[in-house]
This record gives C-alpha cells, structure tokens and sequence, in this order.
C-alpha cells in the first residue's frame, strides 16, 4: 500500500534525446524508454578506432547528444553509452576507467567524479542505487567505429 | 483490503518507525496502519542540530526502503493525529476523520517539551526545540537577532545552544536550574570542565538560575531571574525537559505513572493487554527513558512478541558518548559512585580542557562507570569492561592515559565475551559478528553492516566492529592482507615489492602476472602510483589507468572543467611571473584563487584549453604543481630571517630546496610539507606530512601531521640537525612510506597503525635499524635525478596534446553543456 504524501519531484533537465532518468525509484519508466527495437536502429560513424585509447574511453558529439565509447582492448570488446553520469549529472563517464566486477567479469566504467559504477553490458548502477544509462550497440569495421542510435 | 489483523501504531516518530521495520522484518501476518502526528514522515531527532550545519530535512529522513513494496502491507498517514481510542469497539479516531479498528495498537506518541509556567512565556519569540517545524520557526526568526538564549543545560539545551551558534547568533547564553551542565550525566569536575571549553567557543553560561518572567511588550526583550538579576535576549528556546504524551493514555482509561508516562510492563503492555507503549511515552520500571537506543529495544521487543517471540525489557544501559559543540562528552555505567563505595581515578587537564574519570571496585577488579570529557576516545573499550565485568589490569589508570600509535588498539575487543553487546542501537553482539566473519565470510564494515547491521544506528561500535573484523580474521589464520581489491591477493606493499623486483612497467604486466579479471577503478591508480614511485616515468604513457585527475594532469571541477596550478616552490613569486599568471587566467576567462599550499589556482579551464595554457606557463618559466596527484604538493614557508624580525635561519630558501629536490615524486597519497624559520610557527608546520623548524643550533624534523577531518599535529623525530642531514632523514622517511603504506593512507593513518609507534619509526629513519637507510637514499636519488616536468612533455608532443579534447571527431568543438555564471566579476560552475 502507499504513503499519502508524496516525495521529492524528480529534477527534469532536458539535454537533446537523451534521456535523463526521471526518478531513480521509476525504473520501468526509463527502461521502456530506453531499448530501441534492433529495426529502428539507424548507424553513424563516429570515430577511428585509433581516436579511442586501449582499455579506455572518449567521448563522440552526435547531433544534440554526447556518447561515450569504450575500447575494452584486453577482451577485444568495444562498448558505448550515455556520456552523461546520472548522478550528478555530469558529461564525463567517458574520462572514467574501465574495468570488471565480480566472477562473472562484468565490463564496467567507473564516473571519474564520484566512482559510481556502471555496467557496461545492461548499463545498470553496480552500487546498487537505482542509477541506469543508456547503453549503444557498436560496430568496427576497417578501423571505424560504428553506433547504432 | 486484506483479512489479516491490523497493528496500528499512534505515532510515526524513530520509535514509531523502527516498530515498523522490526515487525515487517519479523513476520508478514500483520496490517500495519500508522498515524503521525507531523506533517512529515519519521526523521533523526537525535541529529536535529544538523539542519542548521548543512543537512536538509531530506537528508534527515529515515529510510523507508522496501515498506511499499507489493508484499508488504502497511499504510501511513501523515498530519492526521489520533484524537480518540475507544477501546471497547478497538477503534481510533482520527482528526482527520479516519476510524481504524485495530487488533492491536501500538502507542508510540513519544513526549512534548516541558515548558515551565513563567510568566510571559507566551509572548512571541519564545520557542521550544523538538520538530524540524520548530526549527524552521526559530530560524525565521534568528534573522538580525543579536543575543539568543536557551532555557536549560542538559543534553537537549546544549544541542539547541550549538543550533543558535550556527545560525549566526552572535550572543548565546546557556541557562540553567541547577548548579552543573547535564546534571544525570557529568558531575561538577566534568561540568567545570565542559564550561570552560563552551566559553572558549562562545557560548556565555549562567548556573544556578532560576528564570521568574519573561519581559517585553508582546515580544520577549529580557529574562528576569529569581536573583533580582536580568538578562536582555532576543529570542529564548526552551528545552527544560520532556514530558511523555499520554494524553490519549488518559483518555482512553489507561493506567498512567503519577508524573506522567504509559504505565506498561516487562512486555511493554499497558493496563490494556491489546495496547503497547514504547519509547518516551512508556514508564517502565518506574524509568521513562530518554534516549533512542532503549526506544528501539522496546520496538524490537514488542514486534518480537507480535510474531510469537517471548522477549522483555530488563532496563537499558543509560551509557551515552556525543559531541556537544565540538567537545566529546561521554558518561557510562555509574558514573557518580564514590568513596566509600569505589576508588575513583580522575584525570583533569585545565590546559587541554580535559577530564576523565573512572570509578573502581574497592578490590581493584572491575569497572563501576565513568565520565569522559574533551576526549572520548576510551569509551567503547570502557563501556564493554564495564558491561561484560572485565577484570582491569594492575594499572588501571593506564585505560585514561592512552598514547599514539602501537598498532596494538584492537587488543582488548577480542577479549570481550561473546554475548558483548558491540552494536546497542541493533542489539548486535560480539559473537554474531565473529560468527559471521568466520562461516558468512563478511571481511568488511560494509558487508557488516548488510549482514548484521550492525554500525548502522548511530555509527559509534563501526571502530569495535573493524577491530572485530581483522580480529576473528587473524584467529582463525587468515593473514588480513589489504589486498588492494577483488582483481589482487596481494597487499600494497607486497605488489610494490614485486613490481620492483621483476622491473615491471607496465599495468597490463602486472595485472597479467599477479591479477585476474580485467582490473578496475581501484587497482588501477594503486598500481599507477607504485610504477611511478618505482620508475617516474610519464604518467600519461599508461593514461587509461590513471586516477579521474591524473589522466588529465589537472583537477576535475563541477560541471567538468579543469583548474591548473603552476608550481610556486616555498610560496615565493616573482612579480615577472604573478604578471603571466594574470594574463593567462584573463585570457582565458580563468577564476583565480590563492590556495592554503601558498600558490595560485586558476579554474574554469576546458580541457581542450589544458594544453595551450600551459604552454604559456611553460614558456615563462613555470611547471606543473601536481595538485592532482597522489603527489608531493607544496612546502609552505613563512617569512625567515631574510626579512623577519624574528627569524632564526632562511625557512624560505630551505622550503624551496626541499620542494624542488621532491617534486613529482608520487607516493600512497598527497605529501605536504612546511619550513618555519622559529618557535612561531608562521608555515604551520607540525600540521605537515613532515614539517621543519628552525632552532638556534638547526633545524627540528616533525613528521606525520595531517590536515583534514581528524587534525594531527606532527611528532618530533630529530632535534637541532643541520640541513644535509635533514634531507636525509627525509630522503628514508618519505621512501619507507611509500614503500610500507596502503593505498590512499596519509602518513598520520600509516603512522597510527605502525607496530611500535613513534619509537619504532624513530629507530628506522634515525638510528638506521633496518640497514635500509642508504638504498632509500639511493632510490630517492634515482627519482630525484629523472625528475622532468609532466606538463612540459605533453605540450612537446602532438600525440599526447591529441588526448586533451572533449569530442574525438569534432576537437575543436568544446562540450555545450559547461556553462558558467558570474560571482564577484569573475566565473563559476553552474550549480549541479
């Protein structure tokens, strides 16, 4: 059942399409939003392979949205999201480290402002506080780097 | 609605709230309705002080994590008091109009202040000190009010008192009924104590006062006491006592004390055996208690016996340990028995503001209680040898006159019993921790605090807890390595070690030797520094290891700009060089400050600006100052004998050789240093990783002071040496540090910890005892001897100029969503 008083409106600050999460306890809200059906997606090329350095990330301008890249050059892997931390809401995951978690191995980034954590997979807060960003497929191919919006 | 039976609970205060966990936490068959009385869900009273140092009443609030969730069942109504129980139709009314009928009711109405009938005491300005609405009055009104006063000086009129100080009131006066400050708690030694202190912060106290009226027309002007004395006030708040709300007790027939209070049993059940009273509002054992720690226990016991359990309330260790103003008060056990019937041990220290005393068993054996003033750092060790009746040593006197360093302060915790009460605000006891360390494999505070929750009420047993962890860790012959994190089974050092040893580089080497999994945001800068510190070779060459600062060799500052700082080695410029720094931050529209190390920060620069500006610094002459490295930062100097009065030898000259021979030099986490050319001090040097003085024959080497949180001054380890030979007692001093600490420890923490203290690091750096002083040297040397600057080498080289942009396929398009507003004519980040 619920409390009769509400909490705190959720902060609502728009910057382009990218979706800011609008409250961390509405998960299913941002999580509709958030996974385009794989035929809506549409590829651009962002960079060389060369601008993103090994085991690390930067940061590519698509039209109003900022994405972050990360070549996981130890697994040959190569990742993409917001570059947008929601948690204070800075433009910089892409300066953060990259690194595993747990047995499994996770990729994941870690904000270079306050070390929260993200999966680089599911994009989900790996602090467990309700944090998500958006995630990207990516595509290299003859040394560029691909992603799909 | 569901069919289950309803538990309504009357009163959504810490008591109330910490009911609900419990009975949810303990059983599923329960409805749970709750009515508070405030508009406001429960919030930490304890902590009310804070609302005026920073913390919103957000930050206040408990936590309600999980209550809504589908399986649980209960509904919270807020502002809606409960004005009737009819306890024949086990109903309640509420005064919004809501009749709730209830299987079992919980009364958890806490208590009121106490306002004393004097007279005028209705005129405006007069306030008491119990909600946040309280105090949101009282700083409405604290706008230009010049002298402010508090009525009462037990523990909640100190709070209140520090709440006037941070609201800026610039008279405070404390008064009060009796002869001493917190009468049930301190006796009159351990008040004087706390006086005097309090006065040194500002705060004016007036003892035995009695207050007879309130003067003013309409509002409060002055307090006229029973003395024929006055006082002229702006504002008063009241916090002379609580009195238990049991009016709806009353009302509904039930059993009350004769000064008030629920009456209720063992089983905290009222005269009614379907109503239970807990908290402030229940007298049980003809006690009300005062605090929350015994109000949780009630809670605890009555959600217990709700869900079959079979608990009771035996009383409550009243032992309470806080910090009043910044001064640490602490009083447990029985701390005013006295001779004939113990020994008292009392130590008192006018100078420091100090007094502890502890009351002893005629036989010598055991610990009746005690009083803690100015430092409480005994207490937890103090509160469990007197609960568990642990027998004192031969000289007891020695658990007041403690000393730093020793690395032997978690001794005592593994001596206490198992059913030690380690955490009392969850009930946790020595043994479910150690239990849990050994078959849950809990290894830290944090998993703890999940498992047990222990640590997570107040906070104050979190040290017992650590020294539990590591504790039962070493019994059971697990070695507590620190190891650095989940990717490492090797500690620090030992990884410093074998990094030198086998000439390794690079991380990936490491990680592939030592390392599993793919590394992350914590072995990483570890490792980083530990190759710096072996091989000083540019950071930038590894850049995606480097820490969130280091990777761009400048500080990240909200709204993701950068700030630079050349170095200014001793704080000395020349008015050549001030110039280019003027001109560089004009520029660039660059916020300039002068920084606590004596040098100048220039902030707001883009990332892509980074290296251009410091090609101009370059040029005249400047280099990278390091503030964003675990990294030697400054050494500070004050003005010696070339212009100072004062001044015994050249502090500036010094400071500037010591600077210049260790910078760049990376280590476990940021070195500061400081050179005074006499007694006085002017550098602040014994707040210094090392700090030197000068003396008539030399210099005096202190080392291991730290700024920050917790403050320690700096220990002398040399006296009146000459410069060659302080340099070498740094050269071994700052190599075994860097050596031997664990990542991110200041040298006030690694010198803490340090088997043997002051004495053993002494023998080691001083007399040489390991036979490592001259490698040190030489290593220090190596590193002294490949300094080059970092910034230089990036403004030099294309490539690595190349990695400071913000978009790699649009460089010269800087990131749109830095903006800056305008403060004083010059720039800051936006709010965030």
């Amino acid at each position: 059942m619920s409390a009769n008083n509400s909490s705190a409106t959720p902060r609502d600050i728009s910057n382009g399409s990218q979706d800011r999460p609008v409250a961390t306890h509405d998960l299913s809200a941002s999580t509709r939003d958030l996974s385009a059906a794989p035929r809506d997606l549409k590829w651009f090329l962002a960079c060389r392979v060369d601008d993103i350095p090994p085991d690390g990330g930067a940061c590519v301008s698509h039209g109003d949205d900022q994405i972050a890249i990360f070549n996981f050059a130890r697994r040959g892997e190569w990742y993409a999201t917001q570059n947008l931390c929601p948690h204070k809401q800075q433009m910089a995951l892409s300066r953060g480290m990259t690194g595993s978690a747990g047995e499994a191995c996770e990729p994941k980034v870690a904000c270079p402002f306050h070390k929260k954590t993200f999966s680089l997979l599911t994009g989900e807060c790996l602090t467990g506080e309700g944090y998500q960003i958006r995630t990207y497929p990516v595509k290299v191919k003859g040394g560029k780097v691909n992603i799909g919006i | 609605m569901s069919s289950k039976p309803v538990v309504v609970v009357i009163g959504n205060g810490m008591v109330g709230h910490k009911f609900c966990e419990k009975l949810m936490a303990a059983t599923s068959s329960f409805q749970l309705v709750v009515f508070g009385e405030e508009p406001r869900p429960a919030y930490d009273r304890v902590h009310l002080s804070e609302y005026f140092n920073g913390k919103s009443a957000n930050d206040l609030s408990l936590s309600m994590a999980g209550w809504f969730d589908d399986d649980k069942d209960i509904l919270l109504h807020l502002g809606d008091p409960i004005r009737e129980i009819d306890r024949n139709a086990r109903t309640v009314h509420s005064q919004k109009g809501i009749s709730q009928s209830y299987d079992y009711l919980v009364l958890a109405t806490g208590s009121s202040a106490f306002v004393p009938d004097i007279s005028g005491i209705e005129k405006e300005g007069v306030f008491v000190y119990r909600t946040l609405e309280d105090l949101d009055l009282i700083r409405a009104y604290a706008v230009g009010a010049l002298r402010g006063a508090v009525m009462g000086g037990g523990l909640l009129g100190l709070e209140a008192a520090k709440a006037l100080l941070d609201l800026g009131i610039p008279q405070t006066h404390v008064i009060e009924f009796a002869s001493r400050l917190m009468p049930r708690q301190i006796d009159s030694t351990g008040s004087q104590t706390l006086e005097s202190r309090l006065r040194h912060l500002g705060l004016q106290l007036h003892l035995n006062k009695s207050t007879l009226a309130i003067e003013g027309e309409g509002k409060i002007k002055a307090l006229q006491f029973a003395d024929d004395t006055r006082l002229e006030v702006d504002m008063l708040v009241i916090s002379a006592g609580i009195r238990p709300r049991d009016e709806l007790a009353r009302l509904a027939g039930l059993q009350v004390g004769t000064r008030g209070g629920i009456l209720v049993n063992e089983k905290l059940q009222t005269s009614d055996p379907r109503i239970f009273a807990i908290g402030e509002c229940a007298l049980v054992n003809h006690m009300i208690y005062g605090l929350v720690a015994p109000g949780y226990e009630m809670a605890d016991i009555v959600a217990s016996n709700l869900a079959e359990g079979n608990k009771s309330f035996k009383g409550f260790d009243m032992s309470t340990k806080l910090k009043l103003i910044g001064v640490d008060v602490a009083s447990f056990g029985d701390p005013f028995i006295a001779e004939p019937e113990c020994r008292t041990i009392v130590f008192e220290d006018r100078h420091k503001g100090i007094y502890k005393r502890i009351n002893i068993s005629n036989d010598g054996k055991y610990l009746l209680g005690g009083i803690l003033i100015g430092d409480a750092a005994a207490y937890n060790i103090l509160l469990q040898t007197v609960n568990n009746r642990i027998p004192l040593p031969p000289d007891p006197e020695e658990l007041i006159l403690g000393s730093r360093g020793g690395g032997s302060e978690g001794a005592g915790v593994m001596n206490l019993p198992e059913e030690a009460l380690i955490c009392s605000c969850e009930s946790v006891s020595k043994g479910t921790i150690c239990q849990v360390v050994t078959e849950k494999a809990i290894h830290s505070v944090e998993a703890m605090k999940k498992c047990t929750r222990a640590g997570t009420g107040c906070g104050g047993c979190i040290p017992l807890v650590k020294d539990l962890i590591t504790g039962t860790m070493k019994a059971n012959g697990q070695y507590v390595r620190n190891v650095i994190c989940e990717h490492f089974s090797h500690s620090r050092q030992e990884i410093f070690d074998l990094v030198k040893l086998h000439g390794v580089k690079t991380y990936d080497e490491t990680l592939g030797r030592w390392g599993k999994g793919d590394g992350c945001e914590v072995c990483k800068p570890a490792i980083a520094s530990i190759l710096a510190s072996c091989w000083n070779d540019n950071i930038l060459k590894q850049a995606t290891i480097q820490d969130s600062n280091d990777r761009y060799l400048a500080n990240i500052q909200k709204g993701g700009t950068y700030s630079v700082v050349p170095r200014i080695p001793g704080g000395e410029i020349t008015p050549e060089k001030l110039i280019v720094l003027g001109k560089v931050a004009k520029k660039y529209n660059l916020y300039t400050k002068i920084t606590g190390g004596q040098r100048i920060d220039l902030f707001g620069a883009h990332v892509s600006d980074l290296p251009d500006i410091w090609e101009e610094l370059i040029r005249a002459g400047f280099e990278s100052g390091h503030a964003y490295g675990k990294a030697l930062r400054t050494v500070k100097s004050c003005v010696g004998s070339t212009w100072c009065r004062f001044g015994l030898h050249d502090s500036v000259s010094f400071a500037i050789e010591v600077e210049e021979r260790y910078r760049g030099i990376r280590a476990p986490h940021k070195i500061k240093g400081g050179v005074s050319g006499c007694i006085r001090e002017c550098a602040e040097a014994q707040s210094k990783d090392f700090g030197i003085i000068a003396t008539e024959k030399g210099w005096n080497l202190y080392v291991c002071g730290n700024g920050g949180s917790k403050p320690q001054h700096a220990l002398l380890l040399a006296t009146d040496i000459d410069k060659e030979t302080c340099v070498r007692y740094l050269d071994r001093f700052l190599m075994f540090y860097i050596k031997t600490a664990d990542p991110l420890t200041r040298t006030a923490t690694w010198l803490n910890k340090m088997e043997g203290g002051l004495s053993y690091l002494k023998n080691v750096v001083v007399q040489d005892s390991l036979g490592l002083g001259r490698q040190w040297e030489e290593e220090m040397q190596t590193l002294v001897d490949s300094y080059s600057c970092e910034w230089k080498e990036v403004v030099e080289s294309p490539e690595l100029r190349k990695r400071f942009v913000h978009f790699v396929n649009a460089p010269r398009k800087k990131d749109p969503a830095i903006g800056f507003e305008e403060m004083r004519g010059q720039v800051r980040a936006k709010e965030w």
